[in-house]
């Protein structure tokens, strides 16, 4: 029996395979935007994961000296004294493409079950002289004079090597911290009394990297989230209307003896069926367009937070798994409604298709109310909710509440539109319009998402890039950047460019704790340029000159905006002293707490700061830069030109929102294809309504122009409506989102011509989508038309 | 006895008479009864409710020997099923099977495909030559010839049928209601043919009629 009940619901389809594809290819979509960006999280979350564990010694903690390398002697004095350590030497190496870090291990006293620890490098036969590279980063090190061992466990950006080896390479300086292994003896002697000059430091857990990191993976959630969401409205249209259609088939099933219970056991199989094709074939469409998209993500990732990620996808079983759990979970969403229908429905239940195409002011107002509902949501998120969750509450519920809202608003529209409208057509075409919106209004949902997604992240993107290219030529106010080997060689430069250039700005800074979080400490010098061009978020009066007598410091807007402050309030420095902020300053891209003071202030308390690295005002920076080389004899490498500093600041700006940018696409066209589905499958439903129309003298071509003028129409209204929710989404980006992720806010700028690009594409993609069920209307045989009557009863 | 009705009841929400007041009736198997009646006095809803369709508010409705009332839900589409043929005034075929599927259709959810001989069925409705065809390609009588088949295909012990030709000229109602009176003999089935045709209804064996939700013989 249930094969027989099977063939009649699948015949369904295969009748109607343009459905079909319709149903598997929303999901399949669906799936794909929401795995591609899940495996993306995963692949980066795993490399933080494999390098925190290397670098960390798993989560163990060190004896490091805050002055420098630990001798052999020192760490030969502990194990005689029974401490249990590790020694660990940690430098770089250059490589292809930047430099990579090498971690000098002692195979024998590294913890065990830890990614250096002896267990590691079983097997390994060459590990003497090796390297032990990933297979990634031992393409970066084909140049090199050690042999290589691939292992694609170790972290990207990575190589292993016995403590001799590294000690080869580096110089034997002494050793970088040694690891304190579990299972300390209870009795021995106090480290002070060992070695005194030697501190225990917490291990650094992949958790920093993670929470930095955090937010930009919360972002693509987010966004997957949305695609997913924009694809589900497709399947949920799909699913519908072929309930809809199926009806008469359910009332005669019922009727010829088929249990309610039965049947939807059978619809949630058949759905099954649908969700394992569609979601196999997303999860493939997934790896494509995460393995197009991890290069990007990767770079930015590297460029915003020093984070490596591997450019290659591995795929685990687990991937697959919920790529499947959720095309089935998807499913399971869009189809609800439609099963519970079809498990109340009685066996006499009116065989007609009937509402879905109708308009049925019931289910408008209930949307309306939902709407209402979100909207008040938001509003609540707004003024109590805070935080990160709090934000993307206000987001979701934000375009929630506009979706829902949408049939009502369009239909208030067109209501108001039909009042200049002259003539029977004009008449008939609006209030024509209007029934169909129930039929087109989820597709007209999914658009009006994705397009108010687009403008509000293309607004933030936009503003930020606008605020960052101001922020970057007035930030970067030296010409050219140097950065010495010691500071005898910095004594040496300041001589050379003492009348090569018009001044040189130390940039000296070391590091500390300032409010129980890690920050920059940095000096600045009394130069007029600063005063000129640093622009301010907020300050005291004479807030340079302040600064010049030492007065005080400036912090970042992150800093502010984190521990609350503002001028004139006081601030506890490392080193036990205190300072008055007297100014805050934007700092995009930079995760930490950061703090200026004046030059004399920072070598004064923090004498061992780097001071290695100068600003250098020059008239002509590029001939500087050759008599840096040539005549001072400085590295190419150690100079850095303002504009080439530029173009590498605005390329990974670029690279950090190319992967959003592509998921924009992705999203719109996903709407584009929702709307062409809806279109397609309204069209057949249509001709009883059109048929009469044609009787009394309406050709079919100029019905087929109707059509398509009229889903320019309901396209051109959901972009106008799409306007002021992509701006609130855009707001919420950048006063909220932003704020709470990275801890800084941006000015929102307005783009109108950016608005005009999108409105032409929304009406293209409308345009194309109505205009194939046009040409269908065009050339459907008259014969079909007046088969409409005959059916008539 | 093949179907017995007893002081059938049925009231429909907002209406203040009963649309069924009491009726009963009884078909044995093998007999024709026809069913006639005003718009409105009650032959579908005595149809519905003997097929488990709908259900009574009073009275008893026993199907060789079962009582309908007894039943539940799953109870009374296992019955419509195995033991009842439906035949109704708007075909109600599955639109996307083709003939020869929608003529084995209730077979083979009765599990009753043995012994089915399609081909014969089909030359005996006169489908022959339509069995690849979908439903929306035929004519109303074809498509009704189609439902009766699909009715008598599983050969249940009661037949019946709303209507059949109400949708149909004379001539093709005329070659329908034979088809269907012609299988229900052939079969040996009760069938309870509800009809506004005088005609028709004096071909039955016996003759019914439903007035004021009361049988009037």
């Amino acid at each position: 029996m249930t094969g027989a009940i099977l063939t009649a619901l699948m015949s369904h389809w295969f009748r109607r395979p343009f459905q079909m594809a319709t149903l598997i290819l929303g999901l399949a979509l669906a799936t794909a935007l929401w795995s591609g960006v899940q495996a993306i999280n995963a692949e980066a979350r795993k490399s933080y994961g494999e390098a925190a564990d290397a670098l960390t010694g798993g989560g163990l903690s060190d004896l490091v000296d805050p002055s420098g390398p630990i001798p052999h002697e020192t760490f030969i004095r502990l194990r005689r004294a029974g401490w249990l350590v590790s020694p660990v030497i940690d430098g770089w190496i250059a490589a292809d493409r930047g430099r990579v870090r090498l971690l000098g291990v002692d195979p024998f006293t590294a913890p065990r079950n830890t990614a250096i620890g002896a267990d590691r490098f079983e097997g390994e036969t060459d590990i003497g002289t090796a390297l032990i590279v990933n297979p990634a980063t031992a393409r970066r090190l084909t140049g090199a004079d050690r042999p290589l061992v691939v292992d694609s466990a170790v972290a990207p950006g990575l190589a292993l090597a016995d403590l001799t080896v590294a000690r080869e390479i580096l110089g034997d300086t002494g050793y970088s911290r040694l690891i304190l292994l579990p299972d300390q003896p209870l009795v021995r002697p106090p480290l002070n009394e060992i070695a005194p000059e030697l501190a225990i430091e917490a291990p650094e857990t992949a958790g920093d990297l993670a929470r930095l990191t955090d937010s930009f993976h919360l972002n693509l959630t987010a966004f997957g989230l949305l695609s997913f969401a924009v694809g589900l409205f497709i399947v949920n249209g799909a699913v519908g209307l072929a309930f809809e259609q199926r009806r008469p088939v359910f009332r005669t099933l019922r009727a010829l003896g088929v249990t309610s219970r039965r049947l939807v056991v059978i619809l949630m199989l058949e759905l099954l069926a649908f969700a394992a094709v569609a979601g196999a074939l997303g999860i493939v469409l997934g790896y494509l367009i995460a393995s197009a998209l991890l290069p990007d993500v990767a770079a930015t990732l590297r460029g915003l937070y020093g984070a490596t990620v591997e450019g290659a996808l591995t795929l685990s079983p687990a991937w697959w798994l919920s790529g499947l759990a959720i095309a089935a979970a998807g499913t399971g969403l869009a189809a609800l409604g439609g099963l519970v229908q079809v498990a109340r429905m009685p066996p006499l239940a009116p065989a007609r298709p009937r509402a879905w195409a109708m308009v049925s002011r019931g289910t408008m107002r209930w949307q309306l109310g939902l709407a209402c509902a979100f909207a008040l949501t938001a509003l609540m998120a707004l003024g109590i909710g805070g935080g990160l969750t709090g934000g993307f509450i206000l987001l979701g519920s934000l375009l929630m509440a506009a979706a829902l809202a949408l049939p009502a608003a369009l239909s208030g529209l067109l209501h108001l539109v039909s009042r200049f409208g002259q003539g029977p057509i004009a008449d008939w075409f609006w209030a024509d319009t209007r029934q169909q919106l129930p039929g087109l209004s989820l597709a007209l949902m999914a658009l009006l998402l994705a397009l108010a997604a687009n403008i509000g992240v293309g607004t933030m993107v936009a503003s930020f890039r606008d605020t960052f290219t101001g922020w970057l030529d007035q930030r970067l106010v030296s010409d050219l950047y140097v950065t010495t080997e010691d500071e005898a060689e910095s004594s040496l430069l300041q001589g050379f460019l003492a009348s090569r250039s018009d001044a040189v700005l130390p940039i000296w800074h070391t590091e500390g704790e300032v409010r129980g979080a890690p920050a920059e400490i940095y000096g600045v010098a009394d130069h007029p340029v600063y005063a000129e061009n640093w622009p301010l978020l907020a300050g005291t009066p004479d807030v340079w000159a302040r600064i010049a007598t030492g007065e005080g410091a400036l912090v970042n807007e992150q800093l502010a905006r984190r521990e609350n402050l503002g001028p004139g309030d006081r601030l506890d420095m490392p080193g036990g002293w205190q300072a008055e902020v007297l100014g805050v300053y934007s700092d995009y891209g930079n995760p930490l707490g950061q703090v200026v003071v004046p030059l004399e202030v920072l070598v004064a308390r923090y004498p061992n700061a780097d001071r290695d690295d100068f600003g250098i005002l020059a008239a002509d920076p590029e001939g500087l830069r050759t008599a840096l080389i040539e005549e001072f004899g400085l590295p190419e490498s150690r100079i850095t030109l303002q504009t080439a500093l530029k173009a590498v600041s605005l390329q990974v700006f670029e690279r950090t929102f190319a992967v959003t940018g592509a998921l924009n696409i992705l999203t719109l066209s996903v709407a584009g294809l929702a709307i062409l589905t809806s279109l397609l499958t309204l069209s057949a439903m249509r001709l009883p309504q059109l048929a009469p129309v044609w009787a009394l003298g309406v050709t079919r071509r100029q019905l087929a122009r109707i059509e398509l003028i009229r889903a320019l129409v309901l396209a051109a209204l959901t972009f106008l409506l799409a306007l002021p929710v992509g701006l609130g989404l855009a707001w919420v980006l950048l006063a909220v989102i932003n704020v709470e992720a990275f801890g800084w806010r941006l000015p929102m700028s307005i783009f109108p011509r950016d608005w005009a690009w999108l409105g032409f594409a929304s009406l293209t993609a409308a345009g194309l989508a109505g205009l194939w069920p046009a040409r269908q209307l065009a050339n459907r045989p008259p014969a079909e038309l007046v088969r409409v009557f005959s059916h008539e009863r | 006895m093949l179907l017995c009705v007893e002081t059938l009841e049925k009231h429909f929400p907002g209406t203040a008479a009963p649309v069924l007041d009491g009726v009963s009736m009884s078909l044995e198997a093998g007999e024709v009864v026809a069913l006639t009646g005003e718009s409105g006095s009650g032959k579908s809803t005595l149809l519905h409710i003997v097929a488990g369709l709908e259900p009574a508010d009073g009275g008893s409705v026993r199907i060789e020997g079962a009582e309908l009332a007894g039943m539940d839900d799953a109870g009374r589409a296992r019955l419509r099923r195995t033991s009842i043929g439906i035949v109704f005034q708007q075909f109600n075929l599955i639109p996307s099977l083709t003939v020869a599927q929608n003529l084995a259709f209730q077979a083979r959810l009765a599990e009753r495909t043995e012994g089915l001989d399609l081909p014969r069925l089909a030359a005996a409705l006169g489908l022959t030559d339509h069995l690849a065809k979908y439903p929306e390609e035929l004519s109303g009588g074809q498509q009704q010839r189609v439902a009766i088949g699909r009715a008598i295909a599983p050969r249940p012990r009661l037949l019946m049928a709303d209507e059949p030709t109400g949708n149909l000229d004379e001539s093709t109602g005329k070659a329908v209601f034979d088809l269907l009176l012609g299988q229900a003999r052939e079969t040996g089935a009760g069938l309870l043919i509800v009809t506004h045709s005088e005609r028709l209804a004096a071909a039955a064996d016996r003759r019914l009629h439903l007035s004021r939700g009361k049988i009037a013989t």
